[in-house]
This record gives C-alpha cells, structure tokens and sequence, in this order.
C-alpha cells in the first residue's frame, strides 16, 4: 500500500488500541493462581473464578507495607490478609468495584495501583496520548515539507 | 546566538524546578487517612493483656467500640517486633494514668503478632496499665486503614476518629488532642458532639 | 591517615577542576592556544586525584577502618570480602564516589584520544565535562562527604544492606548502570562544546563520541536487564520489573538514547534533524541527573530509595542549572540549525527512524509523566495518589508494539526511496515470520490482543533483520564467490553499525518474546505444606522434604527445601530461604529458580512454622524468562559489534565520515551530492577537519 495509506492505517490502528485499552478493566491480573483440589468439579470451578476475581482486584491494589508491589504479588503478611478479606467480600456477593471502594474508603486513593480516571487525573492519561496524536501530525507534515523543498544549490 | 530565543526556554523549565523545590519539603513517606472525621470503625476483640488496676480488664473479655461511647478512646496500634513502639510505650502509659479519672479509655491492639510474644513485650517493658486486645487476622488494622506499627488513632466521645498519629506519638500530642476532646465534650454537654477532625503531628 | 589522604585528594580534584574548566575558554579568548594542553592536563589530574579518593575508600573498607564516616554505614566484620569491596557503591556517598571516579575516567580517556584535534570543539568539550565533575566534587567534600571522621571509633558496624549480600549480580548491576548513566556524559559534553565553540553545524561532536554513545548504551542495556534479573532472583515475587521509580529512572534515559543512536545516523546522512539531536543528547543527561535526583532525594518513595537529606537540594540546583544553560543555549542556536536538507521520499528508513524517534519519545515521556504524577497530582489536588504497574502497563503496551513492529520495518526499508516494487520485495516476506509466530502464540495459549500482536510484530522484525543478513551474504556469496563464513564475516566488517544494531534488534526481540510470555502464560499457586506434600503448578510438581535453619557469620538462614518430581523421579531440588539479619524487623527472602530453556520454575518461602512441621510456598512457572537475560546478552553483542574499529583505517575513517555536507565547520549545509542520480554513497569530499584523505568510496554497501 501507499506510505500515504500506511501511515493512515498506523495512525488508525494505534489511536483504536489505545481507546480499546482503555476500555478494557484495568489492570490484567500477573499470573493466574489454578484451584486447590475440591470435593466436587463444580466447587473446584466456583473456587477457581473466585480465585481469579480475587487476584484481578488484589492486583489493582496497592501493598500497604510494601514499596510499589501490588497485593497480589507481595509475599507480605499484611498483604494476605486483605487478600484473604477480599475473597472474603467477593463470596459474600459484592462487586470488584465494592470491594475496591472499600480499601479506598479506608486507606485513601493512595492505595489503587492506577489513579482512577477523572478530574485531574485525567492528565496523566492523556498527554501521552496527546503527544503521541500530535507528533504523528507533525511528522506527517514534516515529510511532507521535506519531500517537498527544492535541492539547494551545491 | 539568538538571546530572546534562549530567554524563553530558559523560562519554561522553570515550572519543573519550582515542583520538585515544592516536593523536597515534602514527606513521600507520609499518606493521609481518610479517617478522620468519619465514624470509627466498629470492633470487638478480645483481652490479651489485662493491664493494670485501675484501668484493667480481665483477659479473655471482649471490647466492643460501642460500649466505649461517650468516652474519648485512645486506639494504639503496636506490635513485639515493632522498634519504634519501644518508644512510644513510655508516653502512652503515662499518658493513661494521666487521664485515669477522666472520660478517657486507652486501648493497645496487637497487630500481626502472637499474644504470648505481645505479653513478653509488656513484661520487658516495664507493664503497661491499659488493657491491649489481639485482632486476629489484621481485620481491625485494615479497617483502620493501617500502614504499619505504631500508629495512634484518637476518637471522640461520639464515636468518630478525630486523629490519627503515624509513627511514635509523644505524650504532649496526646495530651494536646485528648484536652481539646475533652473541652468539646464538655461544653456540648452531648455525647454527639461532632468535634472538627485533627490534622498533622506533633 | 588513608582517610585525610584521600579527603585532600578531593578538595585538590575540586580546586583542579575549577582551574581546568575555565583555562579552556580564557585561553580561546585571549588566542593563547598554547595554554590549552593545560585543560587537559586538569581533565587528568583530576582522574588521577578522585583514583587516589576511590582506592583509599576500597582500602579503608576492605581494613574495616570504621574511622571512615562510609565504612561505619556500610561495614561489618562479618561481611564477606566480595561484598565488602562492592559496598564502595551500596549506599550513597560510596555511589557518589564511584559516579565521579567513572566520570572522571571517561573524562580523562575521551579527552586524551581526542587531544591533537584542532578547533575548538575538544577544549569546551573538557570544560563541558569538568563542568559535571564540579558538581560530583562539591558533592563529595559536601553533603556527601564519605570521609568523615568518626569518633570514638566504634568495634563493628552495620553491614550492607541485606538484600544487597544476596546476590552476585549486585557486584555487577550498579557498575554497569554507572558506566552507562555516566557515559551519556560524553555526548552531551561533546555538543555543549560543539555549542560553546559555534561548531555546531558541524556533526564532528557526534562522529567524534558515536562509540563512546553506543558504548555507554550497551552498558545501560546491560544494566536494565542486570538490575531486572536481580530483581527476579533476590526479591521473591516472581516478577522482574516493577515500574519503581528508580527502575523508571535507569529506563527513561535509556529511551531517548535509544532514539538518539537512530536519529543521529538520519543527521550523517541528511543533514536533518540537527536540532533534535541536541535536544536529545542534552535530554538524555538531563534525565541521567534527574533519575538520581528523584531517587537519591527522598522526593518519591522507591524500594531503591537510598536516603533523604539535603542532598536533593544541590541536585534540584545543578539540573536547573544544567536545564536553563543548555536550553538557553539550544534555543538560542536554533536558527542556525534550521533543516535544509530533504528526504527523497516518504517510503524510507528515514520516515521510519522519525516514526521510532517519536514512539521511543513518547514512550519515554508516558513514563516520565506516570513517575512524576503523584508529586503533581499532590501539589495540584492535595491528595496522595499511586502511579504503578496497571497503569504504565495499559499506556506502554501500544508503544512497545508499535516499536517491535518498526524494528522490523526500518531494516528493511532502504535508504531515501523505494519504488513500490522494492516495498513489496522487501516487507512483505516478512509477514510469514509473522504468521508462524502468530500461530505458535496462539498454540501455546496467549489470548490477549497485545499478546498476540506482541508475537506476531516479534515474528516479523526477526525475520526482517535476518533477512537483510541473508540478503547480504548472498550477494556477496554470488559476486565475489565468498563461502558463507567469509561472507558473513566481510559483510558486518564493512559496515559494523548497520549489521550490530540488526543484531541489537533480535537481542531485543527476544526480550519482548521473554517479556511477552511470562506475562501472558505465568501461573502461581501458593500453598502449605507438611513435609511429604506436593504442590503443582502448570505440571510441574515440587515436594516438601525438609524445613531447616542455619547460622551464618553475617545473618540466620531458614530453608525449605523441595524436591521437583518428574514422571514419579526426584530431578533435582528447589530451595528458597529467608534470611534473618541481626537488626532488621523483616526477612530477607532468597527465592530459588530452576532454569530450562523454555521457561523457569520459581519457588518463593512465604511463611515457616519455628518447629519445621510446615512451611508455606510460592510455586511460579514462568515461561521463556531466560530468554530475556539471553536478549539482553543478544544486545550488548550487538552494541559491540557496533563499536568494534574497522580492520582498516581508511574504512574507519570512511565510515565516521559519512555525512552528505555539513560535516565542514562552515560547509554549506544542505549539500547533498548523495541525492545526485547514479552518486556512488559514500563519497565524501573533503570529509571532516583533521582527516588527511577523503575517502575511498565503496563498492556496494551503503553505510548504516
């Protein structure tokens, strides 16, 4: 195809990854703990989902006691203790956003791994976003000056 | 050398160099709670360390926050292995005795520590004469939204956390908190009295 | 006596440098040319002096002379030697030491192999570099000072800190980052001198430090994936990279220097983007100096955090020194540098290097940004937020996946144009490395978008590069009738930078494979066991045979040791340890690895009951991990390749001198006669002050 085509497409390409990351949950779990060996396969099943919902919230969330680990991968006591919580409150019926909102409530937004979206913090995911739009444009128009200027005399 | 041009870029890093002047004088260290001037989270442990008369309660009994109502509560969060609860500790039992005969109850809770290591540590330390509970699993802790040993949350008669103290606390904050509390208390005369939260340290 | 000694050779360094650093530009002014050799004789000196202050601190740790404020930080009786000696740069005055020792070294080396240069370009150069080293040296006799005494001298002291006695790599991560992070030192003061002199339209300041560059690249690059596996083996998590700001701050100048390697070679040819490169180079150190600052301060908490302190004050006022000098400097020549040139077309490697200068840019800025929100975001709303994995994550991904792809694109373009023919010859071929690994993702189980696209771009830059490889050698194997060996061998002589930096290329995409994989395919349980009982994870089966506790010198060890069982067999053992540092409230861990070419089982000791009956483990297996150690090694050979000197001098020459006009001091820029129709390239008149011939052209290969 045309370099004309292919930059299109590059452009259209990154800016519908990028919306359609945003779209996505955030924050795809690390790893994926299997189930502990059950009675039947349908709890062995129950217990798996709810493992893995465990882990995807415990990995938005921030270790307290710990620089910068999330709660699913710090080996810290404190650590499996609100991951045991959280699975606590997940089997007890509430959502991930709930259970999120409650560590929020008593810890602050200091504890969320990715600042939530809105108001300031929107700035954070924007300007990269920006400067990557922007820069696009202003190669496109710099080659297109450049292809363009005529030879300079030798 | 085109002098206005330099001018102005010079210019515009100077936004950056006045946030990171900013950020030096802060602690990154330090987070905020979004405690206080909420409702304290309720608990109800049981009594690993009784204390000493007049203040004491026998082991094995529960506390409840709810029974502490009308009273301020002096919540201190420690733990046997903690260094700098060795500092406190001093501060903190003075302090009660200070208040024994005032609508003050102080309460140690043990964190992440086992009863026996916690009543050694006491032993060590000279007594403390305050009763302390164990929270068995870190339920409290997490409710209170904790960030490590020793930290000191202080609620109001009302039942709502007015402080909170990270790091070893020294008996003159904790006087200076507990009085102010105290003359709220008193001259709303009601237990809902809804004193203003706190803010900082020492 | 070895402490006074040394503490003088550094208020002398301090006096040597002031002394050299304003020799250079006097004498240019006053037309006294004869008094240059004396910058240069302080460039030496001063490496000398800071030598004398580096080995007395060795000395004086190695004697356990707790009279040393350093050696009673970080000393103890009962450290092993090994990591007594490589405690000169564990904790902070000892780094600051060392950063100044290597800069004092690179400084003295690239000045003396430059000396006979003529211009003016060498002496602001040294100034430029005694410039840093002015700041390091106020440091060490300031708030830094390692050499303070100590009285009364105490009997013992507190040892390194423990999670750096853990592991051999830590001999190795902190060299090699300086050696990088201080390197970047030489272009930078190489175009402040090129700025200082009005030499800058001249592209000598790059010619003359591209390999001092590349050298200081490879040793970042190596330094990334050193402190990445430290990180993997020492801290028990099973993960690598954190996204900690001190892990940001070793990456992010990484990033521009990248783009810097690429950028530069579209200014030898083009005469383009002249501007930029300055900003880039400048950038580069700028963001050396702010990643210590950001770490060393105190003013973002990181697991590397050495301390807090007034230090962070001087650093605040040497990087805006640094920023409003250069920046004044840059924009104030930037009419000069204004581009004049032109590109053939837009179907070339050149549109491609400006798309990877832009997405290495961005990239760079996405991380920077993420690293410095919270400090903004506390001075703007008052509330503490975090900025970790989750986010740098989601935004980087896009970014790394369109770099894998670019990778693979560039190399195939060639330079200034190509006919739609040759873009059909040249990209799409590629596209069936593509498809193999498309599949090959998807038949071991990767379901993520970026995984897969991760792959698939990975599959496609391999096959690209050792396409251009095959391509050469074939050519060669026809015309000159060369067996394959000779082939290959004559082929990446002649133009080491080109075929280096396609091997830097599969070294990188390797480490996304690496990358890619243990993201996508990790698995983990945790449980706890008796002695007797299994655990498995992604069919790999441990059993727990003992818990056991042992006395060390320096620390206590407990272990549990885990046997791997294969088909009913005991294959080996497994054993991670917690280690207990007399002092220290928490455990170290020492996670274990056992490592197969396709991925790495990782047992990491949570939790141990005091009597040994049980013992709570981690299990991870993590696919194609050594790979990435394997890409990183990949690299650096590539970054060697790259610097290697040519067998012959003239080639040599021939190869720095490429530049199609501006490489004169006062050449008319925009000259290009490589854009004549039926020009052989690499013709190059009058190539660069200070060389006796021009060059020969050559026979085929264009330079990189």
């Amino acid at each position: 195809m045309s370099p004309a085509v292919a930059r299109s497409f590059a452009t259209l390409v990154f800016v519908g990854a990028v919306l359609a990351s945003a779209a996505r949950p955030a924050g795809q779990p690390a790893g994926s703990a299997s189930a502990q060996p059950a009675d039947s396969a349908l709890q062995q099943a129950a217990d798996s989902v709810l493992e893995a919902r465990t882990s995807a919230v415990a990995a938005q969330l921030r270790c307290a006691v710990c620089q910068g680990l999330s709660i699913q991968d710090s080996p810290s006591e404190l650590a499996q203790q609100m991951r045991t919580l959280m699975k606590e409150q997940l089997r007890a019926g509430k959502s991930e956003n709930e259970v999120k909102a409650y560590f929020v409530s008593k810890y602050g937004e200091f504890i969320l791994l990715e600042p939530r979206a809105r108001g300031f913090n929107l700035v954070v995911y924007v300007l990269p976003v920006l400067l990557v739009v922007g820069g696009l444009g202003g190669i496109v128009l710099l080659v297109r000056r450049w292809t363009r200027a005529p030879e300079a005399s030798r | 050398m085109n002098w206005r041009r330099a001018l102005v870029a010079a210019a515009a890093s100077a936004p950056l160099i006045a946030l990171f002047a900013w950020g030096l004088t802060k602690d990154p260290r330090e987070i905020p709670s979004p405690l206080p001037g909420k409702d304290a989270p309720a608990f109800a442990l049981a009594v690993f360390a009784p204390g000493e008369p007049p203040l004491a309660r026998a082991i094995g009994d529960t506390v409840r926050l709810a029974e502490l109502r009308g009273q301020v509560v002096v919540l201190n969060f420690w733990a046997s292995w903690c260094l700098a609860c060795q500092d406190e500790h001093a501060a903190l039992s003075e302090t009660a005795r200070h208040y024994a005969d005032r609508p003050v109850r102080f309460l140690g809770v043990l964190y992440n520590d086992e009863p026996p290591a916690g009543t050694r540590w006491i032993a060590e330390m000279g007594g403390q004469n305050y009763p302390s509970v164990h929270d068995p699993g870190a339920r409290t802790a997490i409710d209170y939204g904790l960030y490590g040993v020793p930290e000191t949350f202080v609620l109001d008669a009302a039942g709502r956390v007015a402080y909170k103290h990270t790091g070893p606390v020294s008996a003159r904050v904790l006087v200076r908190v507990v009085d102010s509390l105290l003359t709220v208390a008193a001259r709303s005369g009601a237990p809902g009295a809804v004193p203003a939260p706190l803010k900082g340290g020492p | 006596m070895t402490r006074l000694l040394a503490h003088d050779a550094l208020l002398v360094s301090l006096a040597v440098i002031v002394f050299g650093a304003l020799v250079a530009p006097v004498a240019i002014r006053r037309g006294r040319r004869d008094w240059l050799p004396l910058a240069f004789a302080a460039v030496y000196t001063n490496f000398v002096l800071v030598t004398v202050a580096a080995i007395a601190m060795v000395v004086a740790l190695v004697r356990h002379d707790f009279s040393v404020s350093y050696v009673a930080q970080v000393g103890s009786l009962a450290t092993p030697l090994f990591y007594t000696m490589i405690s000169l740069w564990g904790a902070l005055e000892g780094s600051i030491l060392f950063w100044a020792w290597v800069l004092a070294l690179y400084g003295a080396l690239v000045v003396w192999i430059n000396r006979r240069r003529p211009g003016n370009l060498v002496p602001y150069a040294a100034t430029a570099l005694l410039g840093v080293s002015f700041f390091f040296a106020i440091l060490l006799v300031g708030p830094a000072d390692p050499f303070l005494e100590v009285s009364p001298v105490p009997s013992d002291g507190p040892g390194p800190n423990p999670l750096l006695q853990n592991h051999v790599l830590m001999a190795v991560h902190p060299p090699l980052l300086y050696l990088g992070y201080v390197g970047m030192s030489v272009p930078f003061a190489f175009a402040v001198g090129a700025m200082l002199s009005g030499e800058v339209e001249s592209d000598d300041w790059i010619r003359l430090t591209r390999r001092w560059t590349l050298a200081a690249w490879g040793f970042l690059s190596a330094a990334i994936i050193a402190g990445m596996w430290w990180s993997y083996e020492v801290l028990g998590w099973g993960g690598y990279w954190a996204w900690d700001p001190v892990e940001n701050a070793s990456f992010i100048p990484w990033l521009t220097a990248t783009a810097f390697l690429h950028s530069a070679m579209v200014q030898e040819r083009r005469a383009m983007l002249r501007l930029w490169n300055l900003n880039l180079v400048v950038g580069t150190f700028v963001l050396t100096i702010l990643g210590t600052f950001l770490t060393r301060s105190g003013i973002i908490s990181s697991v590397h955090a050495f301390t807090t302190g007034t230090i962070g004050y001087f650093f605040l006022a040497f990087i805006a020194l640094v920023l409003l000098a250069t920046l004044a400097m840059i924009a104030g020549n930037s009419e000069r540098l204004r581009t004049t040139g032109r590109l053939d077309s837009a179907a070339s490697r050149e549109t491609v290097f400006l798309l990877n200068n832009l997405f290495l840019t961005a990239f760079m800025f996405t991380v920077l940004v993420g690293t410095l929100f919270p400090l903004v975001a506390e001075a703007v709303r008052g509330v503490k937020v975090s900025v970790g994995e989750p986010f740098f994550n989601r935004m980087s991904l896009p970014l790394v996946v369109t770099l894998l792809l670019l990778m693979g694109v560039g190399p195939a373009l060639p330079w200034k144009s190509a006919t739609r023919e040759e873009l059909r010859e040249k990209l799409l071929p590629p596209v069936a490395g593509a498809a193999v690994l498309t599949v090959l993702a998807l038949l071991v189980g990767v379901r993520s978008a970026y995984g897969i696209l991760a792959f698939a771009f990975v599959g496609y830059a391999v096959t690209a590069n050792l396409r251009e490889y095959w391509i050469g050698m074939s050519a060669r194997h026809t015309a000159h009738g060369e067996g394959w060996g000779t082939a290959l061998v004559r082929l990446v002589g002649g133009n080491r930078r080109r075929y280096g930096g396609y091997v830097a290329h599969l070294g990188v995409c390797l480490v996304a494979l690496g990358v890619a994989a243990s993201s996508s395919l990790r698995s983990e349980r945790e449980a706890t066991l008796k002695p007797g009982e299994t655990l498995s994870v992604a069919g790999r089966t441990v059993r727990l045979k003992d818990v056991w506790g042992r006395e060390e010198p320096q620390r206590s060890v407990v272990g549990a040791t885990l046997e791997i069982i294969e088909a009913g067999q005991v294959r080996g053992t497994i054993e991670p340890r917690m280690n207990f540092y007399p002092g220290q409230q928490q455990p170290v861990p020492t996670p274990d690895v056992r490592s197969t070419p396709l991925g790495d089982l990782y047992a990491n000791l949570q939790a141990f009951r005091p009597d040994g009956s049980n013992a709570t483990v981690k299990l991870i297996h993590e696919p194609l991990v050594p790979w990435i150690w394997l890409g990183g090694l990949v690299v650096v050979f590539g970054a060697l390749i790259g610097i290697a000197p040519s067998r012959r001098g003239r080639e040599a020459v021939a190869e720095d001198a490429v530049t199609l006009g501006g490489t004169v001091p006062g050449a008319v820029p925009g000259t290009v006669p490589g854009a004549v129709p039926g020009a052989v390239p690499g013709a190059v008149p009058g190539a660069g002050a200070g060389v006796a011939a021009p060059a020969l052209p050559r026979v085929r290969e264009e330079p990189a």
